[in-house]
């Protein structure tokens, strides 16, 4: 999934400083899971909001609505009308929620009150750890299922250098070396050959390097 | 002979090679090179001009190469890929070149958070094994990594590193094997303390035939004292400084330990010229260059042979 972090909630006040109505969206897909802009986090925020705002002897409107999912232009619709009402928007999703919204509301300004982190996977309650950085050209067929993209911290393909002691990266004792793990699960596989094949220069275009990505499925679009 | 490489010939000779290295000043103090070349020119057979070592801003590697080949000798130009890529990393070494360097050593390079710089972007366009490929095809094939033909292409003498104690241990003559299948010429290894697993490793280099493949430079680094030993076994990724080594340096008055330090890296080159495989040594002396020559006279890799 897309994790997320809540902004800091000063920097959320600076945004909105200027309005008075505001409409608060979250979404119901990845940022609830990671408990950073779903429905529940929305009140929370608007709580605060409140809080700060009588304390500063005012008053604001925030409207909340939680979206099915916010970088779906069909879910997005249904802020129309709801969006005559506010001064501004204050998106909880992503960043690709936040721009459905800007793209869709073009006369509102509308502000994230998250930073979008990485696309992880939940390693225990509480705890998000990123497995993907979307590079367009899978290699975990020939990894053993461990990224070196994404979780060897210079995304070496031909791993480990020698800083790693221990089965940690020498960046920090908590992070793991990906080649290490890479290394186990192919002694586990069977497959230790595998690792003096050499990686080849990776292709940067499907990762990016081409310019802004798009999928194109004809048989799907109308 | 695949280049010109001063370093190539005295490989091919068969002597034992030496090379040290100066680190290029964090200003444009010129002086400051050819100060620190002076100190090891008559001594070495080439000389390594790192690349931002430890991830700080210095005078460009080849930048520092050129005032070292201005003096008449032979600098290593360091190339790391963590600060540019393929393009950037290409075009200097066709300008290295162009300027009279023909031996390089490719790495990847500290990470940035060690430098001084920790908000930078790391590049790693491109890993180490894949920078030695990319200089042999410039070399061998003519060709730009991207596939084009180059015009008077750049002939590099290739070097790669080699950590024989990092873990897991296992992995390690395999790295190397993937370094000599890239293309790597020579290797230059981590600093040599723990002589006994370094005997291991190179026994498993050489059961695999990889010493009659590749030139193997043993790394050497005299300790200044007794804290630099503990500082090198508990703070520095993948090094391996045994305790008797440490206790050693702790069993001299501080005054003595620089000269037991030293006496540590004669003893050590003295025992390594004897192993398989070894074919010259690479002597790090840190901010110490003043001391290269008195270790390579007193290890008998003096006088240099002229090639």
């Amino acid at each position: 999934m897309i994790t997320a972090e809540q902004k800091p909630l000063k920097e959320i006040i600076e945004y909105i400083s200027p309005y008075d109505r505001i409409l608060l969206v979250g979404c119901n897909e990845c940022v609830t899971v990671c408990a950073a802009g779903g429905r529940k986090e929305v009140g929370l925020l608007a709580s605060a909001l409140n809080l700060h705002s009588l304390k500063q002897g005012r008053t604001i409107d925030i409207k909340e609505i939680t979206l099915e999912r916010q970088c779906d232009p069909e879910y997005v619709e249904e802020l129309v009308s709801e969006i005559d009402r506010a001064d501004a928007i204050l998106s909880m999703a992503c960043g690709c929620g936040v721009q459905t919204i800007a793209e869709r509301y073009k006369e509102k300004p509308v502000f994230p009150a998250v930073n979008t982190k990485f696309m992880g996977a939940s390693q225990s309650q509480g705890i998000w750890v990123e497995r993907c950085q979307g590079c367009g050209d899978c290699l975990l067929g020939i990894t053993g299922g461990i990224c070196p993209v994404a979780r060897c911290s210079k995304h070496l393909l031909n791993g480990p250098c020698g800083g790693t002691s221990d089965g940690k990266c020498e960046i920090a004792p908590d992070v793991d070396c990906a080649w290490c793990l890479i290394w186990e699960r192919l002694k586990a596989l069977g497959m230790e050959k595998r690792y003096e094949e050499i990686m080849e220069a990776k292709d940067f275009r499907p990762a990016g390097g081409g310019g802004p990505r798009k999928i194109i499925r004809e048989d799907l679009s109308l | 002979m695949k280049t010109q490489s001063r370093l190539e010939k005295v490989l091919a000779s068969g002597a034992l090679a030496v090379t040290s290295e100066v680190g290029p000043p964090r200003g444009a103090i010129p002086e400051k090179v050819k100060e620190k070349a002076s100190l090891i020119k008559d001594h070495v057979d080439a000389i390594n001009v790192t690349d931002n070592q430890t991830a700080m801003v210095r005078m460009s590697s080849w930048a520092a190469g050129v005032i070292i080949k201005q003096m008449g000798l032979d600098p290593i130009l360091q190339m790391v890929t963590r600060d540019r890529n393929r393009l950037a990393m290409q075009s200097d070494i066709i300008g290295a070149y162009s300027m009279g360097i023909n031996t390089m050593m490719c790495l990847s390079g500290d990470h940035v958070k060690f430098g001084d710089h920790p908000m930078a972007n790391g590049v790693f366009d491109l890993d180490s094994i894949q920078l030695v490929q990319a200089v042999r095809k410039m070399r061998d094939e003519g060709k730009f990594q991207g596939g084009a033909d180059i015009k008077s292409p750049p002939k590099m003498f290739i070097g790669a590193a080699a950590n024989p104690f990092a873990d897991p241990f296992e992995l390690r003559v395999m790295r190397l094997a993937k370094k000599i299948k890239a293309g790597a010429d020579f290797i230059q290894t981590q600093c040599i303390f723990n002589l006994d697993k370094f005997e291991k490793y190179m026994e498993m280099v050489c059961d695999r035939g990889l010493d009659e493949q590749v030139h193997l430079l043993a790394g050497i680094t005299p300790m200044k004292s007794a804290g630099m030993a503990r500082y090198m076994k508990n703070k520095v990724p993948g090094m391996d400084v045994p305790d008797d080594v440490i206790k050693r340096m702790e069993g001299v008055s501080k005054e003595e330990q620089p000269e037991e330090g030293i006496k540590i890296a004669i003893e050590s080159i003295e025992r390594l010229k004897k192993v398989k495989g070894v074919h010259g040594f690479h002597i790090m002396a840190i901010e110490w260059e003043e001391k290269v020559p008195q270790i390579v006279e007193k290890a008998g890799l003096f006088p240099r042979p002229v090639v």
